[in-house]
């Protein structure tokens, strides 16, 4: 054993040397202090969106005698469900709920139709000019609604297509405000709002589509339209279903183009909107308005939120694969 | 009998391509061609509504007139628009970038996170945007809740502004990254597509790229910046535009412009400033993509 003396300092440096490239300590460290770091950061986000909903949920059930009282701040002492009928009684809850949804379900629908044929005329099936027509459906999302809005709200106060109504009644056209169908054509038409984006997206993801898929189906005998209905549109369906919710929740949340069009409507969105100068009507008192807004507010949304939580996981998935990218 | 023609497969595909767009085409006369054309008339005009329809009479520039010298909010409240937009967007993009790379990363919960990260592309949009920023109660929650962490922990004492100032950055940064904080709800709830749009093209970038790099002995850090950053240069070009016309969608300018229309009824006045806003857009639209897009790098 005496002769190994001389080499002890170096064959503990060697070993080390080995612990060190074995279990590279510092590489750890940073490994955790990182998953630290991003796990903070993470969680910081998540608590941002999440805040407003839990404040929400805790206002909805506090009766009007815990609103002052500082010592409760999540958990309600005086738990009440009060709020919550009062604010479906204002808000026509059921009713509105039904409008909006037959409205928004409408325009998805019409929007992933029109939509999705419009991308995929544009990724796959190019004419003389289909770059230029393309240009002015980009042209379309960067337009503010405002710049169009006075002749539109005319245009649907007197609706007539090319003055043929006119012509053969000799009305001045059809009233079509306080009804869906200024959203339904519109939506048809592939014009609702923010169409140009999804035609976009469909484009985006039809071009991503490989080209053998239809070359095949050509190559059986199907044409162009058996190959899109039998062959693109299945491969389709996580575009269609991103469009299909990005459609649906935006028309539900939309106040704009709502009270534009049905400014007299049940609808949530309407609803919403009225809600605090109706209250204020009723009772001038500040916290009992807010408290009612809130409850009305979670109401509003939760059915979205219920919709996202059943489409959450597949709507997150499919965008990813949707090609967005450029 | 007539004899069928037979069209090569280029011609059809041209005619069916026609045929597909065609619903967008229609709409696009219908509801955007004209409406554009006849909004311009309205601005120059004075507009009055009756039983059978509308008339107009030329005004000439008096409505654009109006809208910049004697109205008292447009101006305004367009300035207000234009900084606002001007704070915020690279904010947005920066936030969106960073939380995107995040999320790229594998890690457990990730499915849960990216879910509640996303709620707000389908939740804080509309109407609900609007009245949570007013909420008053809300904002009382808040304070109470500052109250009993002032009382109890100590912690809320360190005030981060006097501190940076003191350690001599300049004002005007200190203050931007300050209101930044402030603004951060707002920031993070507007950045939901953006960071969609991230995310995928993170995505779709090639792992045979990073895998080089670390063989080279990249760090993480320099990875990102030489690797993920350029590719990302041509989204970040696309997500600018889309944050900016996302900004100017709905804001006191637009709800002044509705309330022109259908409040005072001046659908000339409110054409006129409809019209000024699009082309005070447009050029800012054009101003930002051609200074972002000498920096974009791509791939192929």
């Amino acid at each position: 054993m005496k002769a190994a003396t001389p080499n002890r300092g170096a064959s503990a440096a060697a070993t080390v040397r080995e612990w060190n490239s074995s279990y590279r300590p510092v590489d750890k460290v940073k490994n955790v202090l990182w998953i630290i770091v991003r796990s903070f950061l993470l969680f910081g986000i998540c608590f941002i969106i999440i805040y407003p909903i839990l404040t929400k949920l805790s206002i909805a059930f506090k009766d009007r005698a815990d609103i002052f009282d500082s010592t409760i701040v999540w958990i309600p002492r005086h738990f009440t469900m009060d709020n919550i009928y009062k604010a479906i009684e204002l808000l026509d809850y059921f009713e509105a709920v039904t409008n909006t949804f037959i409205l928004s379900a409408g325009t998805a629908v019409l929007q992933v139709i029109s939509c999705a044929l419009a991308g995929y005329g544009f990724a796959r099936l190019k004419f003389k000019g289909s770059s230029i027509v393309f240009a002015l459906v980009v042209f379309t999302i960067v337009i503010p609604p405002q710049t169009i809005m006075a002749p539109t709200y005319l245009h649907f106060r007197f609706f007539d297509v090319f003055g043929l109504y006119g012509l053969f009644t000799g009305k001045p056209g059809v009233n079509l405000l306080e009804s869906y169908w200024p959203f339904f054509i519109s939506s048809a038409t592939a014009m609702g709002m923010k169409n140009g984006l999804y035609i976009y997206i469909f484009r985006q993801f039809f071009r991503g589509l490989p080209k053998e898929l239809e070359e095949a189906a050509y190559v059986d005998g199907a044409g162009i339209m058996k190959s899109f209905f039998k062959v693109m549109l299945p491969n389709a369906i996580p575009a269609m279903a991103t469009v299909a919710l990005f459609s649906f929740v935006w028309q539900w949340n939309d106040d704009y183009f709502t009270n534009l069009y049905m400014a007299n409507s049940v609808v949530l969105s309407k609803m919403l909107y009225i809600l605090p100068s109706n209250l204020l009507a009723i009772r001038d008192e500040y916290s009992y308005v807010s408290l009612l807004i809130n409850t009305a507010t979670l109401l509003a949304i939760a059915p979205i939120f219920l919709l996202y939580l059943f489409a959450q996981r597949y709507f997150v998935e499919s965008v990813e694969r949707t090609g967005l990218v450029g | 009998m007539a004899k069928k023609r037979l069209l090569s497969l280029e011609r059809k595909k041209s005619i069916f391509g026609v045929l597909f767009i065609s619903p967008w085409i229609i709409g696009f006369l219908l509801l955007m061609a004209v409406p554009l054309y006849q909004s311009i008339r309205f601005s120059f005009s004075e507009l009055t509504i009756n039983a059978t329809g509308y008339s107009l009479e030329y005004v000439g520039w008096a409505n654009f007139n109006k809208a910049f010298f004697v109205d008292t909010w447009f101006n305004r409240s367009l300035t207000e628009a234009v900084t606002k937009m001007l704070l915020n967007v690279p904010l947005i993009i920066f936030f969106s970038l960073f939380t995107a790379t995040l999320l790229s990363q594998k890690f457990r919960g990730r499915m849960l996170t990216r879910s509640i990260i996303f709620l707000p592309v389908v939740m804080a949009s509309g109407v609900i945007a609007g009245l949570d920023g007013s909420n008053y109660l809300a904002s009382m929650m808040g304070e109470a809740a500052n109250d009993m962490e002032g009382n109890y922990t100590g912690l809320s004492g360190f005030d981060l502004i006097p501190f940076l100032l003191d350690a001599g950055m300049s004002r005007s940064v200190v203050f931007y990254f300050a209101g930044a904080v402030d603004r951060i709800y707002q920031i993070v709830t507007s950045s939901g597509v953006q960071i969609l749009i991230f995310l995928a093209g993170i995505q779709s970038i090639s792992p045979s790229l990073y895998e080089a790099s670390k063989m080279e002995g990249a760090t993480g850090y320099e990875s990102f910046w030489k690797i993920t950053f350029p590719m990302m240069t041509p989204l970040i070009l696309t997500n600018t535009v889309y944050s900016i016309v996302d900004s100017f969608y709905k804001n006191n300018v637009t709800n002044y412009i509705k309330d022109i229309a259908f409040r005072q009824l001046n659908f000339g006045l409110s054409s006129a400033m409809s019209w000024a806003y699009f082309v005070l857009i447009s050029i800012i639209l054009l101003i930002s993509t051609t200074i972002i897009s000498k920096r974009v790098f791509y791939y192929d």
